[in-house]
């Protein structure tokens, strides 16, 4: 019997019998199944299923069947939620549904065979495909981040330790000193995930020779860039990895206090987090005398308000320590005079999750993936008109056009893709033209976007680039925090232009207006919030300036996206004459016989849509 | 949702939470979000006795109160209406959802209806991508929503017929 207050683990060879022990007891003995809560299975319904499956585990035990039901992290493929995995053979059942429960039961676990109607088709063989391994999704990805994503119970520490995880803390404690994890950091080329991918090694070396004995290890979990949800995944599927990446840092920068900065729209990671940090705790993994090497380290956790500019450096600091979340000039750099004035290193979510993989598998193996500039992989949210939306994690270098089309499946409908945007608010859009393009830090920023958190949206041929802009220069006033007046005044400003461009109003010399205003935003702006906030204007009219053309000149949108500024035209053969427009038209402008084709009249037309809404047989068309 | 008749005392209230984190000013965000979850709101009262307690200036709490969109100074209504509007959801149609929202409950975003059943807050990214557009009420998701299907959902917590 353990009293809670002793701690579990005083040495690192306590924490490997321990994985031994893990290890063995997580073996399986008897069928698996293993049901996906991450947040996308969650948003469709696997709770729901999780009890259905609870209950039908529980039948099977009560008559003998030796049948366990765990529940696991994101498998990353959230457009097939909810995924179920049954061992034995591995097999992956998708968008499975409570009703789905007794089949599963008399024929897969039962019965040994698969359910071929729940197993996920190539879409281009339309072959049933049985586990994750043959999924083309998966098939082309490399992971290190999300090693154990999919295998592992986020709530369970021991499932973590038996996987290998805190192997690193131990070999960073007991085999290294900081200098050798710093030069080990420095020599695997990990650049900052968090988007502005400034060298990890270097910001802990600046940190560690900072003036002063009080320094502060953060992490930034404040994931604000629309579309993005990686860090969410880590910090609630494998929080672990966080918090050991957090303590080999604070121990080679010679920090005793960390800080986990969680986003408030992401409740569930904060609970996950807050119970790894407990059970951190409480097996001796964190706390004074991290397993018996004389190094003590802490971490808190604080919850985000909502601010997007509390992704900022300085501002998050600010939020810290209880005041808004303004930034700063940061002429004087945070690794020098940070949180509370103190040496503070802050690194994101990812960034932290990658420090163990290096320590374990050494600078050389990590460096060995990846591009010139840029080592390593990367997370990345696969979402907007895409087939398979998902998190997917793949090698620095691999081309755009491989992640969006290959793995990603392309756009569906058979829409054709226009741009892809990454890098948020703070990135920009490439056009399809251009996706050959590898990722890396340096070839993203060169294209005039940036690598962002990892957000990676894809647009199809019904996107307004100019409503793209817009939608982003929206986002950002209301974001703005107003402390300096470049990007309080600017924004909103080029919100203004973009707004009006919208709604046929534009103006000839709009366009250079906003390239005036981007390069007064570029160099007066505070804080990165405002400095970026060009990116999606120069990048879209850069490559899109067609379209903010036939916006402005002929009052014209050809993705037919901005009201007003296209008309709806029935299309005669389509036409079935059923009379619903003709019922629906607030303006009663539409005619026909019964049978026979609809016309609309134009010259009256508001162009409200309601005709393009209610046609059962897509008759309207917008031209 | 307090339906008493009598006033809750807002300044127990703030007590018990600068109790719970110490009077250290570092941890005001967290007070406020407390006092938030647990009052639905963050009370004027609560606000002056934090500034006593804590003895900083009652100007810097009410900043931080107003700088964070998750506080509002007036209480929410029993049900809240998170709507994604991130890129994703933009891109598939959330504008519609707003509309059709803000029409039949006749609020404008981050307003609460007269009769306080329903708060209306758009937010910028769910992370639930895959379900675009998505809409939660209270704690729970509705994926792919079109703004056809808005006045049944609403009506399941309650909202009255077409007013």
């Amino acid at each position: 019997m353990i009293v809670a207050t002793e701690r579990l683990l005083n040495s690192p060879a306590d924490l490997a019998r321990l994985r031994e022990e893990a290890a063995a007891r997580g073996k399986p003995t008897g069928t698996v199944m293993s049901l996906c809560r991450g947040g996308g299975c969650e948003v469709k319904g696997s709770g729901r299923l999780f009890a259905a499956l609870q209950g039908a585990a529980e039948e099977l035990r009560a008559g003998g069947k030796d049948v366990q039901l765990k529940r696991i992290g994101c498998h990353g493929f959230c457009e097939i939620g909810p995924i179920l995995v049954i061992h034995p053979g591995n097999i992956l059942y998708r968008n499975v549904q409570e009703a789905d429960v007794p089949e599963i039961v008399r024929e897969t676990i039962l019965g040994g065979r698969a359910v071929a109607r729940l197993l996920y088709a190539d879409p281009d063989t339309g072959k049933s495909l049985a586990t994750s391994q043959e999924i083309p999704f998966y098939r082309r990805q490399m992971r290190f981040v999300l090693r154990y994503n999919g295998f592992i119970d986020p709530t369970s520490i021991e499932d973590y330790i038996a996987m290998g995880g805190y192997a690193a803390l131990a070999k960073a404690l007991t085999e290294m000193t900081p200098e050798q994890i710093i030069r080990e950091v420095e020599l695997s080329g990990l650049r900052g995930r968090g988007g502005g991918g400034f060298p990890t090694g270097r910001k802990w070396r600046t940190c560690r020779e900072a003036h002063g004995d009080v320094r502060y290890v953060i992490c930034n979990g404040d994931e604000g860039d629309p579309g993005a949800f990686m860090d969410r995944s880590v910090m609630e599927d494998v929080p672990h990895s966080v918090i050991e990446g957090m303590i080999i840092g604070a121990f080679a920068i010679g920090s005793r206090q960390g800080f986990i900065y969680v986003r408030n729209e992401y409740p569930l990671a904060v609970v996950r987090l807050r119970q790894a940090i407990e059970d951190a705790r409480r097996y001796g993994l964190l706390g004074e005398d991290i397993l018996g090497s004389g190094f003590s380290f802490d971490i808190r956790i604080n919850r985000g308000g909502g601010a997007f500019v509390c992704g900022e450096s300085t501002a998050l600091m600010a939020s810290l320590e209880g005041k808004p979340g303004e930034p700063r000039a940061k002429y004087i750099h945070t690794v020098e005079v940070g949180l509370h004035g103190k040496p503070t290193t802050l690194n994101n979510v990812e960034t932290w999750a990658n420090v163990p993989y290096i320590i374990t598998n050494g600078a050389k193996a990590f460096a060995s993936v990846g591009t010139e500039g840029s080592k390593g992989t990367k997370v990345f949210s696969l979402v907007g008109k895409i087939a398979n939306t998902g998190l997917v994690e793949v090698p620095m270098g691999m081309s755009l056009r491989e992640i969006v089309c290959d793995i990603g499946g392309g756009v569906p409908g058979g829409r054709k893709l226009k741009a892809v945007q990454t890098g948020g608010p703070s990135g920009g859009c490439i056009p399809e033209s251009l996706l050959d393009t590898p990722v890396d830090f340096d070839a993203l920023t060169k294209l005039g976007s940036m690598m962002g958190s990892g957000g990676l949206i894809v647009m199809d041929e019904d996107t307004c680039m100019v409503g793209v802009a817009r939608y982003f220069l929206d986002f950002l006033v209301k974001e703005s925090c107003g402390k300096c007046t470049a990007c309080r005044e600017g924004v909103a400003q080029a919100l203004h232009v973009l707004t009006r461009i919208c709604a046929g109003k534009g103006q000839p010399g709009d366009v250079e207006l906003l390239l005036e205003l981007c390069d007064l935003l570029e160099v007066a702006a505070l804080c990165g919030l405002g400095n970026t906030a060009c990116n999606p204007i120069r990048s879209t009219i850069h490559y899109f300036r067609n379209e903010y053309d036939e916006h402005i000149l002929e009052r014209h949108c050809p993705a037919h996206e901005c009201r007003g500024l296209f008309k709806f035209q029935i299309i005669a053969e389509k036409c079935k004459g059923c009379g619903l427009c003709r019922k629906e038209c607030p303006e009663k402008i539409i005619t026909g016989e019964r049978k026979q084709a609809h016309v609309i009249e134009a010259v009256k037309c508001t162009r409200c849509g309601k005709c393009y809404e209610v046609c059962p047989f897509s008759a309207v068309a917008k031209v | 949702m307090p339906t008493k008749t009598a006033k809750p005392d807002y300044r127990a209230a703030a007590d018990a939470v600068v109790a719970r984190y110490g009077r250290d000013p570092d941890f005001l965000i967290s007070m406020l979000q407390d006092l938030q979850s647990e009052q639905e709101h963050v009370p004027p009262e609560a606000m002056k006795r934090l500034a006593e307690v804590l003895d900083v200036p009652l100007s810097r709490i009410y900043s931080v109160a107003t700088f964070y969109t998750t506080f509002s100074l007036t209480p929410r209504g029993k049900h809240l209406i998170t709507l994604c509007v991130g890129t994703v959801c933009y891109l598939k149609g959330a504008k519609a959802v707003a509309e059709a929202i803000q029409g039949r409950l006749k609020i404008e975003p981050g307003g609460t209806t007269e009769d306080r059943l329903f708060t209306f807050q758009p937010v910028n990214c769910l992370g639930a991508c895959a379900l675009a557009p998505v809409l939660m009420i209270d704690e729970k998701y509705y994926g792919k929503v079109t703004p056809a299907q808005v006045p049944e959902i609403l009506a399941e917590y309650g909202a009255k017929e077409k007013p």
